[in-house]
């Protein structure tokens, strides 16, 4: 049964609907959220089955469907659904991971107070994110990228009475906001540039061949191909996402969320939304690559920032002593990783590890919440410890996770796909720094994965919650048992001998595999890197463990200064504090002074001369004007008075002077008459 | 139905309520009177959506259109005319004041004198969007001032006798000034009708007539008009008025003010000063650039600094309405501009025109309700946790500011990015620029959300209770709107797109 | 003498008859009395000088007179009134003492 390409919006649809119930049922509607969200996220995840059944006919096919969205002058807006087996694969991982996620939270949320709203958000996050994956537009994609970070914010802040919580919530929200704008300038560039966002329009599309020509073809600023720079601002989009260096900070704060939502969120699926981007636009991202006289070309940008962000992750996650931020930092640098495939070239290795590391990353973290939840909201290693006995299935499958992230060879996943990244990072001509900087992060990756374990789950329990701590109930334990499997199962879709799943995404019915020995020298390497790295871990953490809370850590003994700055995070938050922190306070306050006293300023001094000229004004009609017209009435008033004295009252006074000019009439007559 | 006046009737049945409350609203009950206001406020959406249902988008000219000869002497007519740009205002009018008046129902002094100067007020600022001579138009435009004062200086707060005073005499300046120079395009045209004047700028006859009048009337006359809008809009740095009278003025006063009247100057840029000045336009344009910059990035980051959540939220208005003139003035600044570009930089304006009258109202009304449960503190630090004692309050004033600073899948998103895709094409180190103020403007309202909603529950706050059903009412339609339109914007760019469509084809 | 003339020097006497009496009565009935009769001294002027003037005919003089009389009656209505007022005020009717409204 195939999924024609037009229905695909059902995927994101499910999950929104479920969102939709959540926000509208009452908060003693637990079990029909929960419901809801739990029986969308699987209906979703059979939908994406079809999905990628159909997807997988002709994977070379991008099938797509526009519509219009609104009407624009004398064109229209339109947006678009896209299938392929890029989107198929991830839909499959989102909903996957995403529907035992949802099954976990319902062990592990079961006492808070606001449970139906953590499903709706976590059902409105599914949908924002199954949206991104199925745009065949750069806008659909960025409008489902925001609504994404708006789902991390909430979820990040879901404990919002912490003062904390709420803090990395909004720090989370405005750097990964950072980072948007630059994807916003890259998307409006493109839309100046091309007329159009989709990605596939039947040859018209932003990343079909016309469009790459006529974009990689011209010149702007610096010398760079308009591609590159176009590639460089959605880059930074993908930066602040996927928690890569410089804007890496609001991951680990991130982590003060709940841990099905570090696990679902900020392990598995939305910071993972950088590099899917990345690799969504890959076309765009390497246009540039054929021009030799550029001076820089996007990639080497992308490989460059994800090779700092793997080395510096992995550095400062040995130093971190919170379960949660081990596993933060961790990701950011296995997310450094995923960059580091996409700039040297393989971005089916970087989609393969993607893959891989949602589960067993998912898993890490369902582990970790397993944990905390067991140890009463305990996160910090130090006061753990011992939890082997007591929790026998945690402690199995967060075992697998880590050997699958530590990259421990031929059984687990993460192997297969850390070495796709490595053999593309070798095979990389410009620099080997990336390489190297990689290799040592795999020695470190082993490293502090074995100290998360040692300290946790061997040694003697070292505080009252640690020792109180028992196995969770079924179903908490069983999305573990489920992901472990996984963790393991899916490396041998994309074994170097039997590519399966990269050649699938590579859009070939036929599997090329190769010999395991063929690149032997680089999987020899990094084996033993692993080896290095366990031993080490084992050999310093394992062997003598901690015996209590505050006894000292034997990394901060050897190298005091160095632990001290690592476990600081490098500084970052302050420098950040002290630059851009106080930049933005002092534009705030610049403004706030402008408005206050010059622009206010400058209208209160006219109103003040306004007032001036008015008293003037005053002062010359009391004085001049007013006084001539005072000295002219006074003298009326007075003729008045004078006049008035005329009117007696007497009545017969002025019959007298009737009778008066009665004679004198008759006089002046009779007299003149007579003459 | 088409031989009714219908704009007539927009514009003076609030008017006609005004007169009933001021004459009978004494001895009536104080339900019945509110319901008296109530009523004829809504009488504008009502009869808007009559004119809807006839209104034909497609025809780019004006359509019931009254014209009947006034003072002949002057050649003043009475003209009322609707097109996609008037339509858009007068249905935030009908939908919002209706909305001001249910926030104000709070109010018991001197209850019936509100009703009636509100109702004026709604009604000067439907003949503000319909009248199309200038003289009647600038009667509606300085009659609206009336109203306000008394309605800022007499319900306001604390300051609001001076907030109140420098409103109208800034506001009234800057109306000199229009005056000022529509006095000399009349000496020179002899006509005072937009329409006839829009002809004579379109023809190219309007120019050599106004500089005919020598000396610095030419350019006088623009600044005049420019001055007269700007103060109005307001357009950075012109704008210091605006904090303190949105701050100071009662809540449903304040979501008129920023909600309709604010688009009054907006209006009057796309409807005068653009059609009739398009050449000194263009060659002010860069430095109009610079200011409408100003705005958005100054008028965000000075909000930032705000400790008053309303006066934070008076500095959103300068930034939002600062982004409909940037993308103005990029049209205006760029000759021969593409046509597309120019398209969606023009809808930008409209739609955000639109969007910003439900958000800003919306954001006003909660810090309102705010203020009423806290005995009128609405400082930044004054709450704490209020997210726990009110959700559905929090839910509602969280919808209204993710739509203000532009959540994709709400309203604002569409118009800011339909403004930056026409600035960045026409001007595009003015939409990096303004990214700075996308930046700042989540980062205050984020801070605002985070001081009030998140947190321990402050002093004081454990008490409150959550919406009651007439301040659910005020918010849920705002609210409804930002979804639907967040998702649909087609339903209201469908009314404007094939003006905007002739407009960006016939460009200078 | 002719008739006019001894109508002229009839309306002469009653004329100063009226006057006298206007002046030198205080009673203010017998003032208005006064004025009443120099009233239509005036009158009979009027009739003399039709009846024996150039243009009998015209009947202008009748007209005059008529008016005259009509606006006497108002007029003396008017006064009466005014006495009345007066009389309650001042209990008696005494012209001399009827001045409060002087200037």
């Amino acid at each position: 049964m195939n999924l024609s390409v037009q229905h695909l919006w059902v995927i994101p649809a499910l999950p929104l609907l479920a969102a939709v119930i959540g926000a509208l049922t009452p908060r003693r509607g637990r079990t029909l959220a929960a419901g809801a969200a739990i029986a969308a996220m699987v209906g979703a995840f059979v939908v994406s089955c079809l999905a990628l059944h159909t997807a997988l006919v002709d994977p070379a096919a991008k099938l797509v469907h526009n519509f219009a969205w609104f009407d624009l002058g004398s064109g229209v807006l339109r947006l678009g659904w896209l299938l392929d087996p890029l989107t198929a694969f991830m839909c499959v991982m989102v909903t996957f991971v995403g529907s035992l996620i949802f099954i976990f939270s319902l062990g592990y949320m079961k006492a808070d107070a606001n449970f139906k709203q953590f499903f709706c958000f976590l059902s409105l996050f599914a949908a924002a994110m199954l949206g991104l994956l199925v745009a065949n537009s750069l806008l659909l994609l960025f409008i489902c990228w925001e609504l994404v970070g708006l789902a991390s914010y909430l979820l990040i802040g879901f404990w919002f009475h912490k003062p904390s919580a709420a803090a990395a919530a909004k720090k989370a929200f405005i750097t990964t906001r950072i980072g948007d704008l630059g994807l916003l300038l890259g998307l409006l560039w493109l839309y100046n540039s091309t007329g159009s966002l989709l990605f596939f329009d039947g040859g018209a599309g932003v990343l079909e061949t016309a469009a790459l020509g006529s974009l990689a073809g011209q010149i702007t600023v610096g010398g760079l191909a308009v591609s590159t720079a176009i590639g460089l601002l959605i880059f930074c989009g993908a930066i602040g996402k996927s928690g890569q260096f410089p804007l890496h900070v609001w991951l680990p704060d991130a982590m003060e969320g709940p841990t099905p939502v570090s696990a679902l969120i900020h392990a598995a699926t939305m910071v993972a939304a950088g590099v899917f981007l990345i690799a969504r636009v890959y076309p765009l991202m390497s246009a540039d690559q054929a021009l030799t006289e550029v001076p820089l070309h996007a990639l080497t940008v992308v490989a460059f920032i994800g090779a700092i962000t793997a080395l510096m992750g992995a550095c400062i996650a040995v130093a971190q002593n919170d379960i949660k931020r081990v596993l933060a930092f961790s990701t950011v640098s296995q997310l450094g990783y995923m960059m580091l495939a996409l700039g040297v070239g393989s971005w089916v290795a970087a989609i393969f590890h993607l893959l891989t590391h949602a589960f067993f990353k998912a898993l890490l973290f369902l582990g970790a919440g397993s944990v905390i939840h067991a140890a009463h909201h305990e996160q910090d290693i130090r006061r753990l410890g011992g939890l082997r006995g007591p929790m026998r299935v945690t402690f199995a499958t967060f075992a697998i996770g880590m050997m699958a992230l530590s990259g421990v060879p031929f059984l687990f996943s993460g192997v297969w796909s850390k070495e796709g990244i490595l053999h593309a990072a070798h095979g990389w001509n410009i620099s080997h720094l990336p390489l190297i900087a990689a290799l040592i992060a795999v020695v470190l990756t082993a490293f502090y994965m074995t100290r998360l374990v040692a300290e946790t789950f061997f040694g003697k329990a070292r505080s009252h919650e640690a020792d109180h701590a028992h196995e969770n109930s079924a179903v908490m334990t069983v999305p573990l048992v489920i992901l472990a499997v996984c963790a393991i199962a899916l490396g041998f879709l994309g074994t170097p001998a039997f590519p399966w799943l990269q050649a699938r995404l590579l859009g070939e019915t036929e599997v090329h595999g190769h010999s395991l020995l063929e690149g032997g020298g680089l999987m020899m390497l990094s084996i033993v890197l692993v080896a290095v790295g366990l031993g080490g871990g084992w050999a310093i953490y394992g062997r003598k463990p901690r015996v209590a809370e505050n006894s000292r850590d034997p990394l901060v003994t050897a190298a005091p200064g160095l632990m001290a700055a690592l476990s600081a995070r490098l500084g970052f938050d302050e420098l950040y504090a002290a630059t851009f922190g106080r930049l933005g306070n002092g534009l705030a306050a610049l403004a706030h002074f402008l408005d206050q006293w010059v622009w206010g300023g400058a209208v209160g001094m006219l109103a003040r001369f306004g007032e001036f000229i008015g008293i003037v004004n005053r002062e010359a009609d009391e004085n001049g004007l007013n006084g001539g017209f005072d000295i002219v009435s006074e003298r009326i008033r007075g003729s008045g008075r004078v006049y008035s004295r005329a009117q007696t009252g007497d009545a017969h006074g002025y019959l007298r002077w009737v009778a008066m000019g009665f004679v004198i009439i008759m006089l002046v007559v009779v007299l003149g008459g007579a003459r | 139905m088409s031989s009714w006046p219908l704009l007539s009737l927009i514009i003076f049945v609030p008017w006609v309520g005004a007169l009933l409350l001021a004459l009978f609203g004494r001895n009536l009950g104080a339900r019945s009177r509110r319901a008296l206001g109530f009523g004829f406020s809504c009488s504008t959406l009502a009869l808007t959506i009559l004119v809807l249902m006839s209104f034909d988008p497609a025809a780019v000219g004006y359509q019931f259109v009254e014209h009947h000869a006034w003072i002949t002497a002057l050649d003043v007519h009475y003209h009322l005319g609707l097109d996609g740009l008037g339509l858009l205002p007068v249905m935030l009018t009908g939908i919002v004041s209706p909305l001001c008046l249910l926030a104000s129902s709070r109010i018991e002094r001197g209850a019936h004198t509100f009703g009636a100067l509100f109702l004026l007020l709604q009604g000067a600022a439907l003949g503000v969007f319909l009248a199309l001579d200038f003289f009647h138009w600038f009667l509606f435009w300085e009659l609206s001032l009336v109203p306000a004062f008394f309605l800022i200086k007499l319900w306001g707060g604390p300051g609001a006798g001076r907030a109140a005073y420098q409103f109208v005499i800034y506001t009234l300046a800057g109306g000199a000034f229009l005056l000022l120079g529509f006095a000399a395009l009349y000496v020179a045209t002899g006509t005072l009708d937009f329409a006839e004047l829009t002809r004579l700028a379109a023809t190219g006859e309007l120019s050599p007539k106004v500089a005919a009048l020598g000396g610095i009337w030419p350019k006088a006359v623009f600044l005049g008009v420019f001055l007269g809008l700007a103060v109005k809009v307001p357009l950075f740095p012109f704008h210091t008025w605006l904090p303190s009278a949105y701050a100071e003025a009662p809540t449903g006063v304040s979501m008129f003010l920023t909600g309709v009247m604010s688009k009054m100057g907006v209006y009057g840029f796309l409807r005068i000063l653009w059609p009739l000045f398009p050449e000194q336009l263009h060659a002010a344009a860069p430095c109009l650039l610079g200011l409408a910059l100003g705005g958005v990035v100054l008028g965000a980051f000075a909000a930032m600094k705000q400790t008053d959540l309303k006066r934070m939220v008076a500095y959103s208005s300068i930034n939002h309405l600062s982004y409909c003139l940037l993308a103005l003035f990029a049209v205006a600044s760029v000759t021969q501009p593409d046509a597309a570009v120019a398209a969606s930089a023009l809808s930008g304006t409209l739609l955000q025109m639109f969007n910003h009258g439900l958000s800003a109202a919306a954001l006003f009304a909660c810090v309102g309700i705010l203020e009423a449960r806290s005995g009128g503190r609405r400082g930044l630090v004054d709450f704490g946790g209020v997210r726990t004692v009110a959700p559905l309050f929090a839910a509602f004033c969280g919808v209204a500011m993710f739509s203000s600073l532009g959540l994709p899948g709400l309203n604002g998103f569409v118009g800011e990015f339909l403004i930056f895709v026409g600035v960045f094409g026409l001007a595009p180190w003015a939409a990096a620029v303004a990214c700075l103020g996308l930046l700042a403007t989540a980062l205050f309202l984020l801070t605002f959300w985070q001081r009030v909603f998140h947190g321990p529950v402050g002093a004081g706050v454990a008490s409150f209770r959550d919406l009651n059903r007439v301040e659910f009412l005020t918010l849920l339609p705002l609210v409804i709107l930002m979804f639907v339109l967040g998702v649909l914007p087609q339903l209201v760019i469908a009314l404007f797109n094939p003006l905007v469509t002739a407009w960006a084809a016939n460009l200078p | 003498m002719s008739p006019l003339q001894l109508c002229l020097l009839l309306s002469s006497l009653l004329f100063c008859v009226g006057l006298v009496g206007a002046l030198a009565r205080s009673n203010t009935i017998l003032v208005l009395l006064g004025v009443e009769l120099m009233l239509n001294a005036a009158n009979i002027n009027f009739i003399a000088f039709w009846r024996y003037g150039p243009n009998p005919a015209a009947g202008t003089g009748v007209l005059f007179v008529l008016f005259a009389i009509a606006v006497a009656a108002a007029e003396a209505a008017v006064g009466l009134a005014l006495v009345i007022a007066v009389y309650r005020h001042q209990k008696n009717i005494r012209l001399q003492e009827a001045n409060r409204l002087k200037g």
